[in-house]
């Protein structure tokens, strides 16, 4: 059954540059940018019981990754893009990972934040580097070696982009699918279950969570460098406090004891988003109301409504 | 000698709930803890378990300075334990809380892009012990919704998967009615012997179950060793009959 589902949405998802409007194609664009982010949030999140609130930080580090490669060190290949915010995702996120874990609950969130704090102020304020407020460029990287600097910037986006991005957030998804099904990740949600059980049973929480940390930032970093080509620009409230709560509330909307659920959430959050936003000025308003009944009705998210009829499912999702 | 603890203080503030305990374990042995509430039996199963680091004295294991080492370490030179207050991961079910404890003793932990679920060695070693622990049937039971007896039997149950040399159960057959105790005590037994734990450490309050299974009683009172001995000798001191076994007395002679 959900085998069937995925199989029509992935259909959906190839045909869609071919039927739907330019418009809503480009959307997808962040959506699956998003959707690798979240899916590495949700190791955390939902497999580890850790919620972070600094996770833009490595957002951050995978935009201005890119955005660097291409307007000051002349490279452009997106591969190289991925594989150096990847790299640098996880070598930042390796100190940070070693302090934050070894708190939790509001600590660790709190100490996530900051440290997210820390990587926002740096961006406004190392000028020469970062551009400061205004951000940086990302010249329009080459995609396998291909270089489409001769199409037309929508064309560029709707297609070899479109499915370029797609192609990582399959590999992202597959790759994660694995570990969350690997003896790691049963390990990962013993200690999210109950901390105490798994030392008893010599299961290191700190090692654990460190490790689960660490994966979750690459995921944030290769996303974040996803993001960056479509605007052609990045600044630094990618790496903003807010954005890591809005990866957050995809996490929660979508449903965090479901694989899926996440990325359902980033879904449904970037095309709500673009509608409310197009009908009223204030979407932070109506999306704060949709947290809070989220939050009250359906704590266990969209995913977890659709579930609902087999509770067994979700318990062991 | 596998597991000795010599002068152990343990101080909560200015309260002290251990003072001056040494006990000893042996290879092969069964010693149970017993003593009334209070008397700081819990206590003494976290310092020997590396949990709570004394505040003065000695725990060695197999030769080795464990004090306060922490569970983690612990479980790795071969002591498991269980807690008094049930402890399992609500939404992990029977099978894969037995998979963590079999994936923790194997040293699999680390393998992260394997398929768990393709891991015969980890199924079948989370299975044996599932099915030694009368557990099988419900295998595919999230934690969360056993009964209690069977939670605290999975406690059980997955430190036993760790195959440890010692183990160290506290309570382990609170909440189980006293018709099951006995059928509890006869699975820990026979389960030490097919997966080759040498010793165990119990506390337990059941008079009936002391006296029958265990080598060797360590009494406690008010932190400190009341009596150190036998089945025998514990039941014919008179100092352990009034202050921790009390009115069962009577109980336990016609039983024994
Ligand atoms: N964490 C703690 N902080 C303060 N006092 C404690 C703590 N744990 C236990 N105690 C006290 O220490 C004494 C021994 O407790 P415990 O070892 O749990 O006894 P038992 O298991 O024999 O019933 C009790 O008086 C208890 O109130
Ligand atoms: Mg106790």
């Amino acid at each position: 059954m959900s085998r069937l589902v995925l199989g029509v949405v992935t259909g959906v998802i190839l045909v869609l540059p071919l039927l739907a409007p330019a418009y809503h194609v480009l959307l997808m664009l962040p959506f699956m940018a998003y959707a690798v982010i979240v899916l590495g949030l949700n190791l955390l999140f939902g497999y580890t019981g850790l919620v972070s609130f600094g996770h833009a930080l490595f957002i951050g580090i995978g935009a201005y990754t890119g955005a660097v490669l291409t307007t000051h060190l002349g490279v452009r290949s997106l591969e190289l893009m991925l594989l150096a915010s990847a790299a640098l995702g996880a070598l930042i996120a390796a100190p940070v990972a070693a302090l934050c874990v070894r708190y939790v609950k509001i600590y660790f969130g709190m100490l996530t934040l900051a440290f997210g704090m820390v990587f926002y102020t740096f961006l406004l304020k190392f000028y020469r580097l970062t551009g400061g407020d205004e951000g940086m460029q990302v010249l329009r990287p080459t995609l396998l070696g291909q270089d489409l600097g001769g199409i037309p910037k929508t064309d560029y986006l709707v297609g070899p982009y479109y499915y370029y991005s797609l192609a990582v957030l399959v590999l992202a998804g597959l790759v994660m699918w694995r570990i969350v099904h690997s003896p790691f990740g049963l390990c990962l949600r013993t200690i999210r279950d109950n901390p105490t059980k798994a030392e008893a049973l010599g299961i290191s929480i700190v090692r654990y969570r460190w490790s689960a940390f660490v994966i979750s930032a690459v995921y944030a970093a290769v996303g974040g460098a996803l993001l960056g080509p479509p605007t052609g620009n990045v600044d630094p409230t990618l790496a903003y406090w807010t954005h890591s709560g809005n990866i957050v509330f995809m996490t929660l909307l979508g449903g965090f004891a479901n694989f899926f659920g996440p990325v359902l959430g980033a879904f449904v959050f970037i095309f709500l988003q673009d509608t409310v936003m197009a009908v009223v000025p204030y979407w932070r308003l109506i999306f704060g109301a949709i947290l809070a009944l989220v939050v009250i009705f359906a704590p266990t998210g969209l995913m977890g409504l659709v579930a609902r009829r087999r509770p067994a499912e979700v318990a062991r999702a | 000698m596998i597991l000795r603890a010599e002068g152990v203080r343990m101080f909560y503030g200015d309260f002290c709930a251990l003072d001056g305990v040494s006990v000893r374990v042996d290879t092969g042995e069964f010693v149970s803890i017993i003593g009334p509430n209070g008397a700081g039996k819990s206590t003494l199963i976290n310092v020997l378990t590396g949990a709570l680091k004394p505040s003065g004295g000695t725990v060695r294991f197999k030769e080795r300075d464990i004090s306060g080492i922490g569970p983690v370490r612990l479980a790795r030179l071969g002591m498991a334990r269980s807690f008094q207050l049930v402890q399992v991961f609500p939404d992990l079910t029977v099978v894969e809380t037995l998979q963590a404890a079999v994936v923790s003793r194997l040293g699999r932990g680390t393998r992260v892009f394997a398929w768990l679920g393709r891991d015969s060695e980890v199924r079948e070693g989370a299975l044996e012990v599932a099915e030694l622990f009368g557990l099988a049937d419900k295998a595919h039971t999230p934690a969360k919704h056993l009964p209690q007896g069977d939670k605290k039997l999975l406690d059980v149950a997955s430190a036993f998967a760790l195959y440890p040399e010692i183990i160290l159960l506290d309570e382990p057959t609170s909440g189980v009615s006293t018709r099951d105790k006995h059928a509890v005590m006869e699975i820990l037994v026979s389960a030490s012997k097919r997966l080759g734990i040498k010793s165990i450490i119990q506390v337990e309050h059941d008079m009936d179950i002391v006296f029958g299974y265990s080598d060797r009683i360590v009494a406690l009172h008010q932190g400190k060793v009341l009596a150190d001995g036998p089945p025998e000798e514990i039941r014919a001191n008179d100092d352990v009959v009034n202050t921790v076994v009390g009115r069962k007395a009577g109980a336990f002679e016609r039983g024994a």
